[in-house]
Protein backbone atom coordinates (compact mmCIF):
# COMPACT_ATOMS: atom_id res chain seq x y z
CA UNK A 1 0.00 0.00 0.00
CA UNK A 2 1.20 3.70 -0.67
CA UNK A 3 0.47 7.28 0.62
CA UNK A 4 1.48 10.89 0.12
CA UNK A 5 1.23 13.53 2.56
CA UNK A 6 1.43 16.87 0.97
CA UNK A 7 2.56 20.24 2.34
CA UNK A 8 -1.16 20.85 3.19
CA UNK A 9 -3.48 18.31 4.52
CA UNK A 10 -6.92 19.53 5.89
CA UNK A 11 -10.26 18.46 5.67
CA UNK A 12 -11.17 21.34 3.44
CA UNK A 13 -8.37 19.93 1.15
CA UNK A 14 -7.97 16.31 1.87
CA UNK A 15 -9.62 14.49 -1.22
CA UNK A 16 -5.76 14.70 -2.82
CA UNK A 17 -4.17 13.20 0.15
CA UNK A 18 -7.42 10.44 0.32
CA UNK A 19 -6.95 9.87 -3.44
CA UNK A 20 -3.37 9.08 -2.74
CA UNK A 21 -3.66 5.91 -1.14
CA UNK A 22 -2.90 2.72 -3.10
CA UNK A 23 -4.15 -0.28 -1.38
CA UNK A 24 -3.06 -2.72 -3.76
CA UNK A 25 -0.36 -4.67 -1.97
CA UNK A 26 -1.73 -4.95 1.86
CA UNK A 27 2.07 -6.74 2.68
CA UNK A 28 3.64 -3.57 3.19
CA UNK A 29 2.61 0.34 3.62
CA UNK A 30 4.83 3.00 1.94
CA UNK A 31 4.91 6.61 2.94
CA UNK A 32 6.36 9.96 1.44
CA UNK A 33 6.02 12.84 2.07
CA UNK A 34 6.22 16.66 1.10
CA UNK A 35 10.24 17.81 0.83
CA UNK A 36 9.93 20.76 2.26
CA UNK A 37 6.95 21.22 5.08
CA UNK A 38 3.62 20.32 6.11
CA UNK A 39 0.86 20.68 8.22
CA UNK A 40 -1.49 17.89 8.46
CA UNK A 41 -5.07 17.32 10.68
CA UNK A 42 -5.05 14.39 12.92
CA UNK A 43 -7.27 12.74 10.73
CA UNK A 44 -4.58 12.02 8.34
CA UNK A 45 -2.33 10.94 10.61
CA UNK A 46 -5.01 8.53 12.32
CA UNK A 47 -5.89 6.79 8.86
CA UNK A 48 -1.71 6.57 8.24
CA UNK A 49 -1.65 4.56 11.78
CA UNK A 50 -4.77 2.66 10.99
CA UNK A 51 -3.56 1.42 7.91
CA UNK A 52 0.29 0.78 9.47
CA UNK A 53 -0.74 -1.34 11.90
CA UNK A 54 -2.67 -3.56 9.82
CA UNK A 55 -0.08 -4.62 7.76
CA UNK A 56 3.33 -6.97 9.70
CA UNK A 57 5.73 -4.92 11.84
CA UNK A 58 8.41 -3.98 9.84
CA UNK A 59 6.44 -3.49 6.71
CA UNK A 60 5.96 0.14 7.08
CA UNK A 61 8.69 2.62 5.31
CA UNK A 62 8.96 6.48 5.73
CA UNK A 63 10.96 8.25 2.93
CA UNK A 64 13.49 10.39 4.44
CA UNK A 65 11.91 12.88 6.67
CA UNK A 66 13.44 16.48 5.39
CA UNK A 67 10.25 18.65 6.31
CA UNK A 68 11.41 21.12 9.01
CA UNK A 69 8.28 20.15 10.40
CA UNK A 70 8.66 16.04 10.43
CA UNK A 71 8.68 16.65 14.18
CA UNK A 72 5.04 16.51 14.43
CA UNK A 73 4.97 12.99 13.12
CA UNK A 74 7.54 12.06 15.65
CA UNK A 75 5.54 14.12 18.16
CA UNK A 76 2.18 13.12 17.29
CA UNK A 77 3.26 9.15 18.22
CA UNK A 78 2.70 8.13 14.49
CA UNK A 79 6.52 6.39 14.34
CA UNK A 80 6.68 4.96 17.77
CA UNK A 81 3.16 3.64 17.18
CA UNK A 82 3.81 1.74 13.78
CA UNK A 83 7.30 0.95 14.82
CA UNK A 84 9.79 2.90 12.65
CA UNK A 85 13.00 3.57 14.31
CA UNK A 86 15.22 3.88 10.88
CA UNK A 87 14.34 7.96 10.91
CA UNK A 88 17.40 10.60 11.80
CA UNK A 89 16.77 12.26 15.06
CA UNK A 90 14.14 14.68 14.92
CA UNK A 91 15.23 18.04 17.05
CA UNK A 92 12.36 17.59 20.36
CA UNK A 93 9.80 20.40 20.46
CA UNK A 94 8.36 22.31 23.15
CA UNK A 95 6.14 19.35 24.67
CA UNK A 96 3.66 21.65 26.55
CA UNK A 97 1.97 22.13 22.93
CA UNK A 98 -2.05 21.43 22.70
CA UNK A 99 -2.26 18.35 21.61
CA UNK A 100 -3.64 14.70 22.14
CA UNK A 101 -1.10 12.19 20.17
CA UNK A 102 -2.29 9.37 18.63
CA UNK A 103 -3.80 6.56 20.83
CA UNK A 104 -5.78 2.96 20.53
CA UNK A 105 -8.59 2.85 21.82
CA UNK A 106 -10.04 -1.14 22.24
CA UNK A 107 -12.36 -0.88 25.27
CA UNK A 108 -14.82 1.33 27.66
CA UNK A 109 -12.60 1.57 30.09
CA UNK A 110 -9.55 3.32 28.10
CA UNK A 111 -12.35 5.58 26.46
CA UNK A 112 -12.97 6.88 29.48
CA UNK A 113 -9.68 7.10 30.80
CA UNK A 114 -8.68 8.33 27.51
CA UNK A 115 -11.59 11.38 27.75
CA UNK A 116 -10.59 11.70 30.92
CA UNK A 117 -6.99 12.59 30.00
CA UNK A 118 -7.50 14.68 27.19
CA UNK A 119 -9.22 17.76 28.74
CA UNK A 120 -6.07 18.81 30.47
CA UNK A 121 -3.95 18.18 27.55
CA UNK A 122 -6.04 20.38 25.14
CA UNK A 123 -5.91 23.12 28.22
CA UNK A 124 -9.61 23.37 27.69
CA UNK A 125 -10.43 24.70 31.18
CA UNK A 126 -11.16 28.01 30.23
CA UNK A 127 -13.46 27.07 27.59
CA UNK A 128 -15.80 25.24 29.29
CA UNK A 129 -18.89 25.41 26.66
CA UNK A 130 -16.10 24.13 23.87
CA UNK A 131 -14.89 21.68 26.17
CA UNK A 132 -18.42 19.98 25.95
CA UNK A 133 -18.81 19.47 22.85
CA UNK A 134 -15.71 18.21 22.41
CA UNK A 135 -15.91 15.49 24.99
CA UNK A 136 -19.36 14.80 23.72
CA UNK A 137 -18.40 14.00 20.12
CA UNK A 138 -14.76 12.05 20.98
CA UNK A 139 -16.98 10.05 23.52
CA UNK A 140 -19.65 9.07 20.79
CA UNK A 141 -16.93 8.80 18.05
CA UNK A 142 -15.27 5.92 20.27
CA UNK A 143 -18.17 4.50 21.51
CA UNK A 144 -19.60 3.91 17.62
CA UNK A 145 -16.03 2.14 16.63
CA UNK A 146 -16.62 -0.15 20.02
CA UNK A 147 -19.61 -1.04 19.40
CA UNK A 148 -20.35 -1.03 15.58
CA UNK A 149 -17.05 -1.92 13.88
CA UNK A 150 -15.64 -4.58 14.49
CA UNK A 151 -12.00 -3.42 14.41
CA UNK A 152 -9.31 -5.27 15.82
CA UNK A 153 -7.22 -2.43 15.66
CA UNK A 154 -9.94 -0.81 17.92
CA UNK A 155 -10.21 3.00 17.56
CA UNK A 156 -7.35 5.38 16.45
CA UNK A 157 -7.74 8.85 18.00
CA UNK A 158 -6.06 11.85 17.89
CA UNK A 159 -6.59 15.70 18.19
CA UNK A 160 -4.57 19.31 18.00
CA UNK A 161 -5.10 22.67 18.55
CA UNK A 162 -4.69 25.15 16.15
CA UNK A 163 -3.85 28.74 17.53
CA UNK A 164 -3.86 30.95 14.61
CA UNK A 165 -7.34 29.35 13.80
CA UNK A 166 -8.59 28.81 17.35
CA UNK A 167 -9.89 25.54 16.60
CA UNK A 168 -9.37 21.81 18.25
CA UNK A 169 -8.97 18.86 14.97
CA UNK A 170 -9.68 15.18 16.10
CA UNK A 171 -9.84 12.47 13.86
CA UNK A 172 -11.07 9.02 14.83
CA UNK A 173 -10.61 6.13 12.27
CA UNK A 174 -10.54 2.54 12.04
CA UNK A 175 -10.10 -0.60 9.92
CA UNK A 176 -13.45 -2.20 10.66
CA UNK A 177 -16.14 -3.75 8.32
CA UNK A 178 -17.50 0.27 7.46
CA UNK A 179 -20.47 1.79 7.36
CA UNK A 180 -22.21 -0.59 5.04
CA UNK A 181 -22.00 -3.43 6.32
CA UNK A 182 -23.23 -2.22 9.31
CA UNK A 183 -26.01 -0.11 8.07
CA UNK A 184 -27.32 -2.83 6.07
CA UNK A 185 -27.64 -5.51 8.78
CA UNK A 186 -31.08 -3.70 9.32
CA UNK A 187 -31.51 -1.04 6.22
CA UNK A 188 -31.35 -1.19 2.69
CA UNK A 189 -28.17 0.83 1.17
CA UNK A 190 -27.07 -0.42 -2.34
CA UNK A 191 -23.97 1.67 -2.24
CA UNK A 192 -21.49 3.42 0.54
CA UNK A 193 -22.69 6.86 -0.08
CA UNK A 194 -26.64 5.37 1.16
CA UNK A 195 -25.37 3.87 3.81
CA UNK A 196 -23.57 7.24 4.82
CA UNK A 197 -26.38 9.08 4.23
CA UNK A 198 -28.80 6.47 6.52
CA UNK A 199 -25.77 6.86 8.96
CA UNK A 200 -26.27 10.65 9.71
CA UNK A 201 -29.93 10.26 9.93
CA UNK A 202 -31.89 10.36 13.00
CA UNK A 203 -33.25 7.51 14.54
CA UNK A 204 -31.42 4.34 11.99
CA UNK A 205 -29.08 2.00 13.73
CA UNK A 206 -27.41 -1.00 12.08
CA UNK A 207 -28.59 -2.86 15.07
CA UNK A 208 -32.39 -2.68 13.99
CA UNK A 209 -34.67 -1.44 11.62
CA UNK A 210 -37.53 -0.19 14.39
CA UNK A 211 -37.88 3.54 14.67
CA UNK A 212 -36.55 4.56 18.11
CA UNK A 213 -33.65 2.36 18.04
CA UNK A 214 -32.81 -0.92 20.65
CA UNK A 215 -32.38 -0.64 24.05
CA UNK A 216 -28.86 0.53 23.81
CA UNK A 217 -28.93 2.38 20.58
CA UNK A 218 -31.17 5.07 19.79
CA UNK A 219 -29.23 5.96 16.15
CA UNK A 220 -28.57 9.03 16.72
CA UNK A 221 -24.71 9.26 17.51
CA UNK A 222 -23.43 10.78 13.99
CA UNK A 223 -26.64 12.84 13.60
CA UNK A 224 -25.63 14.79 17.03
CA UNK A 225 -21.90 15.21 15.85
CA UNK A 226 -22.71 16.49 12.58
CA UNK A 227 -25.89 18.72 14.25
CA UNK A 228 -22.89 20.17 16.20
CA UNK A 229 -20.79 20.81 13.13
CA UNK A 230 -23.60 22.27 11.52
CA UNK A 231 -24.50 24.76 14.66
CA UNK A 232 -20.98 25.81 14.94
CA UNK A 233 -20.33 26.12 11.50
CA UNK A 234 -17.50 23.46 11.93
CA UNK A 235 -15.82 20.98 9.25
CA UNK A 236 -17.10 17.51 9.51
CA UNK A 237 -16.03 14.47 7.03
CA UNK A 238 -16.99 10.80 7.24
CA UNK A 239 -15.12 8.30 5.12
CA UNK A 240 -16.19 4.50 4.56
CA UNK A 241 -15.75 2.82 1.48
CA UNK A 242 -15.73 4.66 -1.63
CA UNK A 243 -17.76 7.02 -0.34
CA UNK A 244 -16.59 10.78 1.64
CA UNK A 245 -19.58 13.27 3.00
CA UNK A 246 -17.78 16.76 4.02
CA UNK A 247 -20.31 18.82 5.30
CA UNK A 248 -19.50 22.47 4.17
CA UNK A 249 -19.94 25.33 7.04
CA UNK A 250 -23.13 27.02 6.95
CA UNK A 251 -23.72 30.41 7.44
CA UNK A 252 -25.29 32.17 9.86
CA UNK A 253 -26.95 31.27 12.33
CA UNK A 254 -28.75 27.80 12.67
CA UNK A 255 -32.30 27.47 13.88
CA UNK A 256 -33.25 24.19 12.05
CA UNK A 257 -31.30 21.42 11.81
CA UNK A 258 -32.07 19.19 8.45
CA UNK A 259 -32.91 15.15 9.16
CA UNK A 260 -31.10 14.45 5.48
CA UNK A 261 -27.70 14.92 5.59
CA UNK A 262 -27.68 15.28 2.03
CA UNK A 263 -29.78 18.50 2.28
CA UNK A 264 -27.24 20.07 4.24
CA UNK A 265 -24.37 21.85 1.77
CA UNK A 266 -21.75 18.89 1.49
CA UNK A 267 -19.94 17.73 -0.42
CA UNK A 268 -20.21 13.87 -1.64
CA UNK A 269 -17.66 11.63 -3.41
CA UNK A 270 -18.27 8.19 -4.42
CA UNK A 271 -15.05 7.24 -6.15
CA UNK A 272 -12.31 7.20 -3.70
CA UNK A 273 -10.25 4.77 -2.94
CA UNK A 274 -12.08 1.71 -1.00
CA UNK A 275 -10.97 2.43 2.91
CA UNK A 276 -11.73 -0.61 4.84
CA UNK A 277 -13.37 0.88 7.54
CA UNK A 278 -14.69 4.30 8.98
CA UNK A 279 -12.68 7.67 9.01
CA UNK A 280 -14.20 10.64 10.98
CA UNK A 281 -12.84 14.36 11.07
CA UNK A 282 -14.22 17.27 12.69
CA UNK A 283 -12.53 20.54 13.63
CA UNK A 284 -14.28 22.45 16.51
CA UNK A 285 -14.22 26.29 16.44
CA UNK A 286 -13.26 27.55 19.96
CA UNK A 287 -14.73 30.89 19.34
CA UNK A 288 -18.48 29.54 18.73
CA UNK A 289 -21.29 31.70 20.62
CA UNK A 290 -23.64 29.32 21.11
CA UNK A 291 -23.66 27.02 24.62
CA UNK A 292 -23.84 23.43 24.74
CA UNK A 293 -27.23 23.67 26.24
CA UNK A 294 -28.54 25.79 23.70
CA UNK A 295 -27.11 23.50 21.01
CA UNK A 296 -29.20 20.44 22.55
CA UNK A 297 -32.06 22.84 22.16
CA UNK A 298 -31.44 23.13 18.95
CA UNK A 299 -30.97 19.04 18.33
CA UNK A 300 -34.01 18.51 20.53
CA UNK A 301 -36.41 20.16 18.40
CA UNK A 302 -35.40 19.05 14.86
CA UNK A 303 -34.24 15.37 16.61
CA UNK A 304 -37.84 14.49 17.68
CA UNK A 305 -39.51 15.92 14.46
CA UNK A 306 -37.61 14.12 12.54
CA UNK A 307 -38.75 11.08 13.25
CA UNK A 308 -42.73 11.76 13.72
CA UNK A 309 -41.85 13.68 10.05
CA UNK A 310 -40.32 9.88 9.05
CA UNK A 311 -43.48 7.56 10.57
CA UNK A 312 -46.05 9.91 8.83
CA UNK A 313 -43.91 9.40 5.23
CA UNK A 314 -44.58 6.11 6.07
CA UNK A 315 -47.84 5.50 7.44
CA UNK A 316 -50.00 4.33 4.73
CA UNK A 317 -53.71 3.49 4.37
CA UNK A 318 -55.44 0.35 3.69
CA UNK A 319 -56.25 0.11 -0.27
CA UNK A 320 -59.98 -0.78 -1.21
CA UNK A 321 -61.47 -1.60 -4.65
CA UNK B 1 -37.65 5.10 46.82
CA UNK B 2 -34.51 3.92 45.34
CA UNK B 3 -31.58 6.69 44.75
CA UNK B 4 -29.05 6.34 42.07
CA UNK B 5 -25.89 8.26 42.56
CA UNK B 6 -24.56 8.63 38.79
CA UNK B 7 -21.57 10.46 39.30
CA UNK B 8 -20.51 7.59 41.74
CA UNK B 9 -21.00 4.95 38.90
CA UNK B 10 -19.94 6.85 35.54
CA UNK B 11 -17.98 10.02 36.90
CA UNK B 12 -18.05 13.37 35.74
CA UNK B 13 -18.88 12.43 32.60
CA UNK B 14 -21.32 10.37 32.12
CA UNK B 15 -20.43 8.52 29.04
CA UNK B 16 -19.84 4.70 29.36
CA UNK B 17 -22.83 2.87 28.28
CA UNK B 18 -21.69 -0.49 29.93
CA UNK B 19 -22.67 1.23 33.05
CA UNK B 20 -25.82 2.56 32.00
CA UNK B 21 -26.92 -1.05 30.99
CA UNK B 22 -25.77 -2.25 34.43
CA UNK B 23 -27.84 0.30 36.40
CA UNK B 24 -30.71 -0.05 33.80
CA UNK B 25 -30.92 -3.76 34.17
CA UNK B 26 -29.37 -4.58 38.17
CA UNK B 27 -31.35 -1.12 39.15
CA UNK B 28 -33.67 1.03 37.36
CA UNK B 29 -35.89 -1.81 36.05
CA UNK B 30 -36.32 -3.87 38.73
CA UNK B 31 -37.02 -0.90 40.87
CA UNK B 32 -40.03 0.03 38.75
CA UNK B 33 -41.20 -3.39 38.16
CA UNK B 34 -41.67 -3.43 42.03
CA UNK B 35 -43.75 -0.01 41.95
CA UNK B 36 -41.50 1.26 43.57
CA UNK B 37 -40.14 5.47 42.86
CA UNK B 38 -36.82 5.75 41.33
CA UNK B 39 -34.63 8.55 41.69
CA UNK B 40 -31.47 9.38 39.23
CA UNK B 41 -29.11 12.15 40.72
CA UNK B 42 -26.85 13.84 38.88
CA UNK B 43 -25.28 15.65 41.67
CA UNK B 44 -21.44 16.29 40.28
CA UNK B 45 -22.10 15.02 36.96
CA UNK B 46 -20.83 18.16 34.26
CA UNK B 47 -22.49 16.24 31.05
CA UNK B 48 -23.78 13.20 29.75
CA UNK B 49 -24.36 11.70 26.15
CA UNK B 50 -27.29 10.76 24.35
CA UNK B 51 -26.28 7.30 24.24
CA UNK B 52 -25.37 7.02 27.92
CA UNK B 53 -28.83 8.06 28.86
CA UNK B 54 -30.54 6.75 26.25
CA UNK B 55 -29.18 3.23 27.40
CA UNK B 56 -30.32 4.04 30.92
CA UNK B 57 -34.06 4.86 30.31
CA UNK B 58 -35.18 4.12 27.34
CA UNK B 59 -36.52 0.82 28.14
CA UNK B 60 -38.41 1.73 30.97
CA UNK B 61 -40.55 4.32 28.56
CA UNK B 62 -40.89 1.25 26.05
CA UNK B 63 -41.60 -1.23 29.17
CA UNK B 64 -43.96 0.87 30.73
CA UNK B 65 -44.70 4.02 28.48
CA UNK B 66 -44.66 7.38 28.97
CA UNK B 67 -46.20 7.45 32.15
CA UNK B 68 -43.29 6.02 34.03
CA UNK B 69 -41.68 9.01 34.17
CA UNK B 70 -43.82 9.96 36.87
CA UNK B 71 -41.91 7.45 38.83
CA UNK B 72 -38.49 8.82 37.97
CA UNK B 73 -36.84 11.74 39.65
CA UNK B 74 -34.20 13.53 37.89
CA UNK B 75 -32.19 15.36 40.42
CA UNK B 76 -29.50 17.67 40.81
CA UNK B 77 -29.41 18.34 36.45
CA UNK B 78 -27.11 21.08 35.37
CA UNK B 79 -28.64 22.57 32.03
CA UNK B 80 -26.78 20.74 29.89
CA UNK B 81 -27.24 17.03 31.62
CA UNK B 82 -31.15 18.50 31.61
CA UNK B 83 -31.50 18.97 28.03
CA UNK B 84 -29.82 15.76 26.70
CA UNK B 85 -32.75 13.91 29.45
CA UNK B 86 -35.20 15.73 27.68
CA UNK B 87 -33.99 15.19 23.85
CA UNK B 88 -34.08 11.06 25.15
CA UNK B 89 -37.57 11.45 26.78
CA UNK B 90 -39.22 13.35 23.54
CA UNK B 91 -38.04 10.89 20.95
CA UNK B 92 -38.83 8.01 22.72
CA UNK B 93 -42.29 8.90 22.98
CA UNK B 94 -42.29 10.67 19.51
CA UNK B 95 -40.66 6.90 18.16
CA UNK B 96 -43.16 4.35 19.93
Amino acid sequence: MKCHISNSVFIGNIDPFLRSFDFSDPSFLEISTHDKWMSVHPVALAMIAALGMTVPRGNVHFDDISATSGHYLQRMGLLELLGIDNIKPIIAKDPSGRFVPLTVIKSAAEQTKFITDMMPLLHLDKAPEQAEAIRYVVSELLRNVLEHAAAPSGAIVAAQYYPKTKRISIGIVDTGVGIKQTITQSHTAWTDAEALRLALTPGITGTTSREGGTIDNAGAGLFFIKSIAVNNHDFFMLYSGQSLYKLHRRKGEVKYLHVDPFHDPHALKEDMPNWHGTVVGIDISLEQTKSFTDLMKVIRTSYSSAIRERRKARYRKARFE
Amino acid sequence: MITITIKKHAGVFAENKDVAGTLRDETILPTLRNGQEITLDFDGVEGATQSFIHAMISEAIREFGPEVLDHIIFKHCNKSVQAIIEIVVDYMQASE
